[in-house]
């Protein structure tokens, strides 16, 4: 991986954390909130610094994790299934986690703990659904094949979410603020529980990033190379849906950051997954954090979900991105 | 290399037959036969790529024995129509060849590169090491896959066609330097071919493979004749005694 890259994911992370603190209906000098932020001496006063630590920090944090959690699932799926449109939403996968944690929601008392793990046991059983239904049938597999799996996928468990959701009308407005993302009402708590699985399964799909390479040859020649595709695909679906799953769970629905940001890094940056991921991670969790920033400045003092400005930024860029699938130069 | 009675069946279809295949250190040994004899399969099942029932031993070992990793030590495979991922460089697909010596998790080593250096060189591509493979012509491929193989260290050397997309030129060129390459490195090579003649020219032995079955095996003047290839093939050939094997030129009667 090219140094200046990673310089640069660094810096954008920088400026994205500076930008969300100092930014909002209290506007506070950039340089200061940096300061702040090193614990050095910054000339805010305390309840500016109080607004920059105990108000926007948790959110900035939590925005940065999910970006970047969510980025780095869509760029391993990518990989694992050696289909540029791969994303964690267009996969089921984020409909699965969803009705994970709508389950938790409505059937325990007190959602909170129980979310992640429903919401990971939801995402598994969708990504597994989807690998099925796109590989059955057709002997004409195109890339759109898995998408359109996903697709039906997608809509049965939100059919099935949404019957949940009317029969336990109790928790409808819980779980539909939840739906379109929720960062508004971010805490530390949200970051604690994002944090472990976060951390895992990072960790594990960045490790994983010459196997991905190895895996772009297609699997008979891997495993003429020494490689065991089969493995390494199994243990990097379940790291990409415990990602998406612990990010479903603690800020709703957000889409196409997964396909966004792995391919604008890929452009940049080259085609080795020991680039795509970890850049991926880090352009992943600014991203969001800017996103989650314009969603709360633009119709301010109300927000916007923050679901939807990725949506407006994203549904564009993936019909770029099939075009040039199309033409067989991604 | 040596394989006894190996069957493969594919999709429910027993593609080949118990089929029996001895492969010296050194030699150069080419599969020949109609389409849909099982030449790739029979490949694919040494370089144990397809479950098969039988035996097959690498320098006295069961494959089946074998490691992952090990196997891919001993063994390199080329196949017809090798994967190029898109936008790839020319020395990161060469560096692939030496994933049986880096761990899973880690990355290559500095001797990983120095390998691969060597071999860039030995083959003359050090000027396209950065160069995106997909830009390269036919001939200049078929060298970067051979060197991705030459990478893996391995001393046996499987080619599937690997003169099926090149001009009859680039041919020779490619297989000269297969051979040269085979007697500077004592590597084992076992290929299969469509072109008889060529096919004669360059292997020591020959085998034909006919409905999953070995048909005949032997020195190319043994094999191919022209009874042979008139019963297996279906065709009328002439067959006439040349400097390194016999040339095969097909006859209208």
């Amino acid at each position: 991986m090219k140094l200046r890259w990673l310089i640069a994911g660094l810096a954008a992370v920088a400026v994205a954390m500076v930008a969300g603190l100092a930014l909002g209906p209290l506007r506070l000098p950039p340089v200061a909130v940096a300061l702040e932020l090193l614990h050095l001496h910054s000339g805010l006063t305390p309840r500016e610094a109080a607004v920059v630590t105990e108000l926007r920090l948790p959110r900035v944090v939590l925005a940065l994790l999910v970006g970047a959690t969510l980025a780095l699932a869509g760029g391993c799926y990518q990989g694992v299934f050696r289909n540029p449109l791969a994303d964690p939403y267009l996969l089921g996968v984020a409909a699965g986690a969803g009705l994970g944690a709508t389950v938790a929601i409505a059937f325990t008392s007190k959602g909170g703990a129980a979310v992640p793990p429903a919401a990971f046991a939801g995402a598994l059983v969708a990504v597994v659904l989807t690998y099925l239904l796109g590989a059955a049938g057709t002997r004409y597999r195109t890339p759109a094949t898995l998408i359109l799996a996903g697709v039906a996928v997608t809509s049965f468990l939100t059919a099935v979410q949404t019957y949940l959701q009317q029969r336990n009308a109790e928790t409808i407005r819980e779980v539909y603020s939840w739906l379109f993302g929720r960062l508004g009402t971010a805490g530390w708590h949200d970051v604690l529980l994002l944090l472990p699985y976060a951390a895992v399964s990072t960790a594990v799909i960045v490790a994983h990033g010459r196997s991905l390479d190895v895996l772009a040859v297609g699997d008979e020649e891997a495993a003429s190379l020494g490689a065991n595709p089969k493995r390494t695909r199994y243990i990097l679906i379940v790291a990409a849906s415990l990602a998406t799953a612990a990010a479903v769970a603690v800020s709703g629905l957000i889409a196409f950051v997964g396909i966004i940001v792995p391919h604008t890094v890929r452009l940049l940056a080259g085609t080795s997954y020991r680039a795509i991921l970890p850049l991926s991670a880090l352009f992943g969790g600014a991203f969001l954090a800017l996103a989650d920033l314009a969603a709360r400045l633009v119709l301010a003092p109300a927000e916007v979900p923050i679901g939807v400005v990725t949506a407006l930024l994203g549904a564009p860029f993936f019909i770029v991105v099939m075009r040039t699938v199309r033409r067989g130069s991604v | 290399m040596s394989a006894r009675s190996v069957t493969v069946a594919l999709d429910d279809r027993t593609v080949l037959r118990g089929a029996d295949l001895d492969v010296g250190a050194g030699e150069w040994v080419t599969i020949i036969g109609p389409n849909g004899a099982g030449k790739s399969t029979l490949l694919r099942a040494v370089g144990g790529l397809l479950p098969f029932t039988g035996s097959i031993e690498l320098f006295g070992t069961p494959i089946t024995g074998l490691r992952r990793r090990e196997r891919a030590r001993l063994v390199a495979t080329v196949p017809q129509q090798p994967t190029v991922p898109p936008g790839i460089a020319v020395l990161d697909y060469v560096l692939l060849g030496r994933t049986p010596y880096i761990p899973t998790l880690g990355r290559e080593s500095r001797s990983d590169l120095e390998v691969v250096h060597g071999v860039l060189e030995r083959l003359d591509l050090t000027g396209f090491a950065p160069r995106p493979l997909e830009r390269l012509s036919g001939g200049e491929r078929q060298r970067v896959f051979l060197a991705r193989a030459l990478a893996q260290g391995a001393t046996l050397l499987l080619l599937d066609e690997p003169t099926a997309a090149l001009d009859i030129g680039h041919q020779q060129e490619v297989l000269e330097l297969v051979d040269e390459l085979r007697r500077d490195r004592g590597l084992t090579v076992l290929t299969t071919m469509h072109d008889l003649s060529v096919a004669g020219e360059y292997a020591d032995r020959l085998v034909l493979l006919a409905g999953g079955r070995i048909a005949a095996a032997g020195k190319p003047a043994e094999v191919l004749t022209e009874e042979n290839l008139a019963t297996h093939y279906g065709a009328r050939v002439r067959v006439i005694p040349g400097e390194h094997g016999p040339l095969v030129v097909p006859v209208r009667s």
